[in-house]
């Protein structure tokens, strides 16, 4: 009796402490945990979807937005994944009224499906609401001294980068490493020559950009390949890396678009992500801002590489998904099944 | 020590089964207080909530076709994919057969202290959300581990995260037999001069098997579907550490939903054709009891 | 058989050596590495807007979840153990499936079913019900994934103790739901209540499944699973380290009830 007692006491001591925490709660409906407070306006209600990456940079954006006259009373409900994932949702019926993803082919699925207008990229920014570059992220220091393209087929060099087939927004690495290699698509063998000897330093290709981070920090490998504004983030959150901007390298833009079904309140949010204030708040966790008047101000954070190449240049996202990730037929899918057998290990 | 089974449990001496003779006697009354009118309100619940979800899964998967259907089912990834995911759920089984007898044994056998805080703890990987044993499992034994094992990204990493999901099945299902098991046998055996060997090959092991069984057939059927711990400690490299459900996954996020769905209902099929062996098994066994 | 001393020592450090490096140990560390900076830490961690959300949603999709599982266990038990009929074995099979089933292939077979496309996705359009992307969506996944807990716990129990009490009540003129609710109701209760539990735990932790159907929409449709992902892939490591012990402890809890409810039942209340 007495050792039952003393068994479901301290059980029901939790419970009711679990209970009381679920009570205190309230009919909070605020959204993550970082700040972004969203609730209580009177307005209408707006939905973003985005990738992942970006969610510390709206956390601030959208309480500077509410605190302007056009977002005064605007709710807003966020939605961050994986771009592709949340393309599919937006596709498969999330609702949403602005979105913006890492690759082009997750905004075209959205217009193929009727949701986004065709015209989206139409507009003076062109669709896009920052860019960056693929970077190569190293420990604090670059003990190895990892500069160039090069440095990353010397004997004994782990290359992270993820797996182009679990996300959409990897693809982007290896297009710079492809594009690099064959002077921006002029010379395909070379360029996948390349990607194959670069694969053969992958150890392990994780499924997601942030998963190969996670891993990078975590110790594994000695380069990431990865965005600038990762690893800029990634500094920002305390953790001990440094990056090398190689002299060639891709452009990576993330677009943005609002739904056909939004309220207008969307458009004047759209606008004002554009503007100024912002692109400024995007600057300082290292996206390269499309507002050119604040790319010019912090021209110094963001330079450019001299072998900057567009993916235009390789023929646009079409082409290349076609030619090089296309499933049963893309070259770079033969490079990636072909690297099971032979790796050595 | 206590236990339950988690498979269908064998007709042991404490209370009678079902009746004999059942012509003489009325139908079991639980049976008339719900009787047929239930059994088909649990079957609709059953296939809404399940069998309707899945069969979508298998139309869709035809959606290109038997040709489309097969080629992605006998694509050189998908093959080397489902090869390992069998091996190593295979292999699973196999440990958790030796280990999960043992740690029965011992559990049920044996005394020492705390060991009722053990038998509680058994259940935990059950309880405990893939993400995060898939998380402890990589600070643990990856890298950065503290006691200098480095397995991550290799074929021992996964065959570890499904040894961890998969722990409770065979203890669970051994020990209600081993408790129940009449020691009257192994007694006269041992008054007989038979060594411990012997005794625990020909008068214990022969009882315990189909229980034994049972567990590693629902260990294999769990290590087959499993992907939240596996998905970070495997590193996904094609043709090495890729199981099955992550290769899904891939190509649900190639855009390529129908050969992702045919892939499925090869797991499917897989995972069914061995739940209908568990039920053939505990038939087996029960008639084996007699 | 009487294994002697040296035999019995060693199985026992084997056996705890193998449920150390596999079990105690990684758990532990959830532990360690949460409390690691301190309880007011963690403290924070878990009473942000966010996680207490995650935590109501949590526990509201669960107790949705778990009363329909039980009603449909003890219903589907009834049934496997004491009625007569053909296909028994394939119902096994199917109970037994969402052991089974990839946690993906869950979720991609749900927004089959019930997405904007999928079979049923027009006519819930057009009643303007959304099942996908919300929280009835979550419901769902959580109702496959515990289907077989409660089944499985009190089938075998129906079966071991057999019908001669509920034939002598009926003979005695009790009517069948009398009978019921007097004598089989009360035999099961401690298999009921341990199906309960487990089913509880599995609900809680339930994460690939959810995370396909959720939409992830920050203050909605995240679970305490989903949360600590989205921490972890925002490098709040001490966040979902905080997370994930507040799961690991309400999986404890689960286990605590389980352990006094086991005992209670080998204290013969059968």
């Amino acid at each position: 009796m007495i050792s039952r007692v003393r068994k479901t006491v301290p059980a029901l001591l939790v419970l009711g402490a679990l209970a009381a925490l679920a009570g205190c709660g309230g009919s909070s409906d605020s959204s993550s945990g970082t700040g972004a407070a969203s609730s209580g306006g009177s307005g209408p209600t707006l939905s973003l979807v985005a990738y992942s990456t970006p969610e510390v940079v709206y956390d601030q954006i959208i309480p500077d937005f509410q605190k302007t006259a056009a977002g005064r009373g605007v709710n807003f409900k966020t939605s961050y994944g994986a771009s592709g994932d949340q393309s599919r949702a937006v596709d498969a019926g999330l609702r949403a009224d602005v979105v913006t993803f890492s690759t082009e082919p997750d905004m075209t699925r959205l217009v193929r499906d009727g949701q986004v207008a065709a015209d989206w990229n139409q507009g003076p920014n062109r669709g896009l609401v920052t860019t960056s570059v693929v970077a190569f992220v190293v420990r604090k220091g670059n003990p190895k001294h990892i500069k160039t393209w090069n440095d990353l087929l010397r004997p004994g060099i782990k290359v992270l980068t993820p797996n182009p087939f679990s996300s959409g927004a990897a693809k982007w690495n290896l297009l710079a490493a492809y594009g690099q290699a064959s002077h921006a698509g002029r010379d395909p063998a070379a360029g996948l020559a390349y990607v194959r000897q670069l694969i053969s330093h992958v150890p392990v290709q994780d499924k997601s950009g942030r998963d190969a981070l996670s891993d990078f920090t975590g110790g594994n490998g000695d380069v990431l390949l990865s965005y600038e504004y990762e690893a800029t983030t990634a500094q920002k959150k305390g953790q001990s890396v440094d990056y090398v901007l190689p002299d060639d390298t891709i452009k990576i833009n993330i677009d943005i678009a609002t739904t056909k079904t939004a309220p207008p309140a969307a458009r004047a949010f759209l606008d004002y992500v554009l503007s100024q204030p912002a692109q400024q708040r995007f600057a300082d966790w290292g996206y390269r801002p499309v507002n050119a008047a604040v790319l010019a101000a912090n021209a110094s954070k963001f330079p450019t590489p001299p072998g900057l190449f567009t993916i235009e240049q390789l023929g646009g996202w079409r082409a290349v998904d076609d030619q090089l990730f296309d499933v049963t037929r893309g070259a770079i899918t033969k490079i990636e099944q072909n690297a099971g057998v032979s790796t050595a290990k | 020590m206590s236990a339950t089974s988690l498979t269908g449990p064998r007709s042991a001496a404490s209370g009678g089964s079902a009746p004999a003779g059942g012509a003489a006697r009325r139908a079991a009354p639980a049976w008339r207080s719900t009787g047929a009118l239930g059994l088909g309100v649990a079957t609709l619940w059953l296939s809404v909530i399940v069998l309707l979800p899945l069969s979508a899964v298998v139309v869709h998967s035809l959606d290109g076709g038997l040709g489309a259907f097969w080629d992605a089912v006998t694509s050189r990834q998908a093959l080397s994919a489902l090869r390992f995911t069998v091996l190593v759920s295979l292999a699973t089984a196999l440990i958790n057969v030796i280990g999960g007898t043992l740690i029965a044994w011992v559990l049920v056998r044996d005394r020492f202290p705390g060991k009722r805080f053990v038998n509680a703890l058994i259940d935990l990987p059950f309880a405990l959300p893939t993400i995060v044993a898939g998380l402890v499992l990589l600070t643990l034994y990856g890298q950065r581990s503290p006691v200098g094992i480095d397995i991550a990204f290799t074929q021992a990493a996964v065959l570890v995260a499904l040894l961890f999901v998969t722990l409770p099945f065979v203890i669970r299902s051994v020990q209600p037999v081993l408790i129940e098991l009449d020691t009257e046998m192994e007694e006269a055996a041992l008054s007989l001069g038979a060594r411990n060997a012997t005794i625990f090959r020909r008068i214990v092991l022969p009882n315990l098997v189909p229980a034994i069984l049972s567990g590693a057939a629902l260990a294999f059927a769990r290590a087959v579907g499993e992907f939240g711990s596996i998905v970070l400690i495997s590193g996904n490299i094609p043709f090495k550490t890729q199981v099955s459900s992550v290769y899904v996954f891939n190509l649900i996020e190639s855009d390529a939903p129908t050969s992702a769905a045919a892939v499925s209902t090869v797991l499917l099929l897989v995972s069914l054709a061995v739940l209908l062996a568990i039920r053939g098994l505990g038939r087996w066994g029960a008639r084996h009891d007699r | 058989m009487t294994v002697d001393r040296r035999w019995q020592l060693s199985l026992r450090v084997v056996a705890l050596a193998y449920l150390g490096a596999l079990l105690f140990v990684p758990v532990g560390l959830i532990f360690y590495r949460t409390f690691e900076h301190g309880l007011a830490a963690v403290w924070e961690s878990i009473t942000t807007p966010a996680a207490i959300h995650a935590f109501q949603l949590t526990l509201e999709v669960t107790l949705i979840a778990v009363p329909l599982n039980t009603l449909f266990g003890i219903v589907m038990a009834i049934a496997l153990a004491r009625g007569r009929w053909r296909g028994k074995g394939l119902i096994n099979a199917f109970i037994d499936l969402p052991f089974a089933v990839s946690p993906i292939v869950i979720g991609l077979s749900l927004v089959l079913v019930y997405g904007v496309h999928g079979w049923f996705g027009g006519a819930l359009a057009n009643a303007g019900i959304q099942v996908i992307f919300s929280v009835p969506g979550i419901v769902l996944a959580t109702i496959f994934v515990s289907l077989p807990f409660v089944v499985r716990e009190v089938t075998p129990v129906l079966k071991e103790i057999g019908d001669d009490q509920e034939q002598a009540a009926a003979t005695l003129g009790a009517g069948a739901w009398t009978t019921f609710r007097r004598i089989t109701l009360p035999a099961i209760r401690w298999g009921v209540a341990y199906g309960v539990v487990l089913s509880v735990a599995r609900c809680i932790g339930e994460f690939g499944a959810v995370s396909v159907v959720s939409g992830k929409i920050s203050g909605e449709t995240d679970t305490l699973t989903l949360l600590v992902d989205k921490r972890f892939s925002n490098f709040d490591l001490a966040g979902a380290y905080a997370a994930s012990a507040l799961l690991a402890l309400i999986a404890l809890v689960t286990l605590l009830a389980m352990t006094t409810m086991n005992r209670r039942r080998e204290e013969g209340d059968t």
